[in-house]
């Protein structure tokens, strides 16, 4: 599925757009991070938590739990939220 | 013979500063991860070429980079420090603690290549055994229940979290070792970080509290001595101090600053083959601790006779309105002979000496606000 990736984290992909796949939410991450090895960490903490600021949107609605189901048509959407100085 | 190089980690990059053989002119090189936070960069005295750098951002989670070529190509640790996930459904455990940063590298031991050990925010210690790729947690101290007790909760540390700083391994042996947790004092372990005794006897704290709690001991930067490596130096939020082991109670040698300067302060500097000789950059410790430069005068202080006098070293600094805090992190000395010192502002200016603190030299202006300064020859 599409996933669209947030410009700190365009190191690891280089291009905004990419293909993965997964049956959750956690499994498209690990996904990723076997594509793009290190990127999980910088969103996802050691407790599987996703970390503060990250924010992830399938179909336009906000996620927050990594067990959370996905389809091969969803379309995801990472964001970071930046704020401070 | 390679020159000296500083390594600046600053809160928005690094930026390295190669000098030539006179340590008098230097040519910087940077930034390096511009717009990174870099908690500390370090290179390995074992191998030249090869650095660490503890990154992380304001957002995303921490990063540990490697570069084997001093600083032209960067690759990221598969493996950065992480503590242990709690397992599934533990709810007597509640959400493990994760890790903020990395905040200190200690290249490992001379017989131990491609060992590393790294302190985070908040308190951890953690071990690399291949170069910083993959971290393992030191669970001796992690995980350990009186341990757990003394390193507190959030609240209990610096305003941007609680840090395992000066980790030092003693040159004569890879498994004897120390740390510094502010807040949560200095400990020493004899068997490779397996297990930890506190080393707090004769380090006051603040107030009135009791000083036989290790959670009230902070100090901000502990040091051994290479010319010496039973001597230990300290600068501790409650003073300065010395420590020759086998003792094990530490004299506050800050009774012998100039009483108006105090002993209140962050760094402390050793010189890298007399043990008689270091130095500290004392900040204004009164009232609500502004923690500047005392009267907006900067100045370093040097004892050449193990913290029994101490003598001013400001030539060269501003003599007025110069409103310096210098980070735990944030000042060095190489190597040479005599030894070069160095310092950054957390207004992001880079001074430097290349007498050992006799004058000052401004190398760089404007830099971001600096948080450690280390030199590395290449």
């Amino acid at each position: 599925m599409k996933v669209l990736i947030p410009s700190p984290l365009l190191s690891y992909t280089r291009v905004r757009e990419v293909q993965a796949e997964g049956a959750t939410l956690g499994g498209l991450l690990a996904d990723l991070d076997r594509q793009y090895p290190g990127i999980r960490f910088r969103m996802v903490d050691e407790q599987d938590s996703i970390r503060p600021h990250m924010r992830i949107f399938v179909n336009g609605d906000q996620v927050m739990d990594l067990r959370h189901p996905l389809g091969a048509g969803d379309a995801v959407q990472i964001i970071q939220a930046l704020s401070g100085g | 013979m390679p020159n000296v190089v500083i390594l600046v980690a600053t809160r928005k990059g690094a930026w390295f500063f190669h000098g030539d053989a006179a340590r008098q002119a230097w040519r910087a090189d940077g930034p390096h991860f511009l717009g990174q936070i870099i908690h500390h960069l370090v290179a390995d005295p074992r191998q030249p070429g090869v650095l660490l750098a503890a990154t992380s951002t304001g957002h995303l989670g921490p990063a540990l980079m490697r570069s084997g070529d001093f600083g032209r190509t960067w690759q990221e640790a598969k493996r950065p420090p992480a503590f242990d996930k709690v397992p599934e459904g533990d709810q007597a455990a509640g959400k493990g603690r994760v890790v903020n940063h990395t905040f200190w590298l200690t290249p490992g031991h001379a017989s131990q290549p491609g060992t590393w050990w790294a302190g985070t925010s908040p308190h951890g210690l953690f071990r690399s055994a291949d170069g910083g790729d993959t971290w393992e947690p030191c669970r001796g101290l992690n995980d350990d229940p009186q341990y757990r007790e003394w390193m507190g909760g959030p609240q209990d540390g610096t305003p941007d979290g609680p840090k395992l700083h000066s980790v030092i391994v003693d040159p004569r042996d890879p498994d004897h070792l120390y740390i510094g947790m502010s807040s949560g004092g200095v400990h020493e372990s004899v068997d490779g970080g397996r297990s930890w005794q506190p080393l707090i006897d004769g380090l006051a704290v603040v107030e009135d509290f009791d000083p036989t709690k290790v959670w009230f001991h902070d100090p901000h930067c502990v040091r051994l001595c290479p010319g010496n490596p039973d001597r230990l130096y300290q600068q501790n939020h409650c003073g300065i101090y010395r420590l020759d082991r086998p003792g094990t109670r530490w004299e506050r040698i800050g009774d012998h600053m100039p009483r108006d300067v105090g002993d209140i302060g962050f760094p402390m500097v050793v010189h890298p083959t007399d043990p008689d000789t270091a130095w500290v950059f004392p900040m204004d410790g009164s009232m609500v601790w502004p923690r500047v430069a005392l009267e907006g005068r900067p100045a370093a202080f040097v004892t050449r006779d193990g913290g029994r006098s101490w003598q001013r070293q400001d030539q060269g600094f501003p003599a007025s309105q110069a409103w310096w805090t210098v980070k735990r992190q944030a000042m060095t000395c190489d190597g040479r002979d005599p030894a070069g010192l160095y310092l950054g502002t957390t207004s992001g200016e880079l001074w430097a000496s290349s007498d050992e603190g006799g004058r000052w030299t401004c190398i760089a202006r404007h830099l971001p606000e600096i948080y450690a300064v280390e030199t590395a020859l290449a």
